[in-house]
């Protein structure tokens, strides 16, 4: 084991960014452009602004479009069927927030 | 080595068909897939479960892996025959997954199809990205700090099979940060043949806090409060984040009553809020003087708790 640096690193929130392209969005998930199009097209990923007729990304896109990835390729799910499992999951956690309120 | 019996692993008989252990590995899937199952190995299991059906799913590597029987008797070590694999063709062992796969895979199947990886790329391209996940102390966010995070990083060995090494690394972790963000460690991805290293992209998740609940930006507390206290209003001591404060109660609250503190939660432009989440905490009745005191309480204020309830 090594430390790799003695100072530590400057860590950047990324989600404060709304800046991500569809270029960069599928390169940092490693999947074709495509396949950010299609997460659009099925409402798992939205769009928050249009810059000079290109799309951008808010930067918690990337860690949706990886969520939606994995689903698809460990559970051979559809889109659609990521799209609602999302959905459904995002529902859950906000539902064990609240259980989790009330009382242990 | 650990012999896997695989078979075990996906919970199917040793003469399953295909069907049976796609099957299979669907509902094992579904059930500990790291993002869907809050099971305390899930993680774990997803990866013995992807590695079971990897190796199963394929005529080629399930004929292979058939023919070690049903592995060492018990506290043998396991070791691959010298004749291993003679007479079979692997192709794509990883199956393009990132993930690593057991000693006891690796031994068997590792190297197979699977090429360095950003072998295609050019030396001037940038190095890949990586990702990972972290669990944060809740402080981290509310003061910003460094901490001393430990990854396993994939890493390709002189051999070219994939291993996962121990990463450390001390990070600066911007204070505000909310469960749910990542953090971006700009050049600290991989740099293997690559001019400019890729960046690092971390997760993050907080550990359960002793007092705090956060739901995003606003943290809850749970502040015990005695009846005469809900009844007639008091001041109250409460921790925050900040330290101990002063806590108005008002008279006639009642359990669940919210108390809010302005800012006192994840900070931020706009920083979030603690709320106190008033409990009535009873006082145990446990001498003479406890029990009277109940008494006199009950004959003073008749009252019925279960009106509503029509009884």
């Amino acid at each position: 084991m090594r430390a790799d640096n003695q100072a530590a690193l400057a860590g950047e929130i990324f989600d404060d960014r709304p800046v991500l392209t569809v270029e960069e969005l599928s390169r940092l998930c490693a999947v074709d452009r495509t396949f950010i199009v299609e997460l659009v097209e099925e409402g798992v990923l939205s769009v928050t602004e249009v810059h000079g007729g290109e799309w951008r990304f808010p930067g918690a896109a990337l860690r949706r479009a990886r969520t939606a990835l994995r689903l698809q390729r460990d559970l051979e799910i559809n889109l659609p069927g990521v799209a609602l499992a999302l959905e459904l999951l995002e529902q859950l956690e906000s539902l064990r927030r609240e259980l989790g309120l009330v009382g242990r | 080595m650990e012999f896997k019996d695989y078979y075990k692993v996906m919970g199917v008989a040793r003469d399953a068909t295909e069907a049976q252990i796609k099957q299979a590995y669907r509902k094992l899937a579904r059930k500990y897939h790291p993002d869907v199952s809050k099971e305390k190995d899930a993680e774990a299991r997803f990866k013995e479960v992807g590695e079971a059906y990897e190796v199963l799913k394929s005529p080629e590597k399930r004929a292979a892996y058939d023919q070690l029987g049903q592995g060492p008797r018990p506290g043998e070590e396991f070791r691959p025959p010298p004749d291993w694999g003679a007479g079979f063709e692997f192709s794509g062992a990883g199956g393009g997954r990132d993930q690593d796969y057991s000693d006891f895979f690796e031994s068997l199947f590792g190297g197979a199809g699977r090429g360095p990886r950003g072998a295609h790329r050019g030396p001037d391209a940038r190095g890949e990205d990586h990702h990972a996940k972290i669990l944060l102390d809740l402080e981290a966010a509310l003061t910003g700090g460094s901490r001393t995070i430990t990854l396993r990083v994939p890493e390709l060995d002189a051999e070219g099979r994939l291993m996962a090494k121990e990463r450390v690394l001390n990070v600066q972790v911007p204070k505000g940060i909310l469960a749910g963000q990542t953090i971006r460690l700009a050049g600290q991805g991989s740099s293997a043949g690559a001019k400019t290293p890729g960046d690092l992209y971390i997760e993050v998740e907080f550990q359960p806090h002793t007092l705090y609940k956060v739901d995003g930006r606003d943290l809850i507390l749970e502040l015990p409060v005695t009846p005469w206290e809900a009844a007639l209003g008091a001041t109250v001591k409460a921790p925050t984040p900040g330290g101990t404060v002063e806590l108005k109660v008002p008279a006639n609250a009642h359990a669940g009553t919210k108390l809010r503190l302005k800012g006192r939660g994840i900070p931020a432009s706009t920083p979030g809020d603690l709320y106190g989440v008033m409990q009535i905490a009873l006082p145990a009745a446990d001498d003479d003087a406890a029990k009277a005191a109940y008494r006199t309480f009950a004959e003073a204020l008749p009252f019925n708790p279960r009106n509503r309830l029509g009884v």
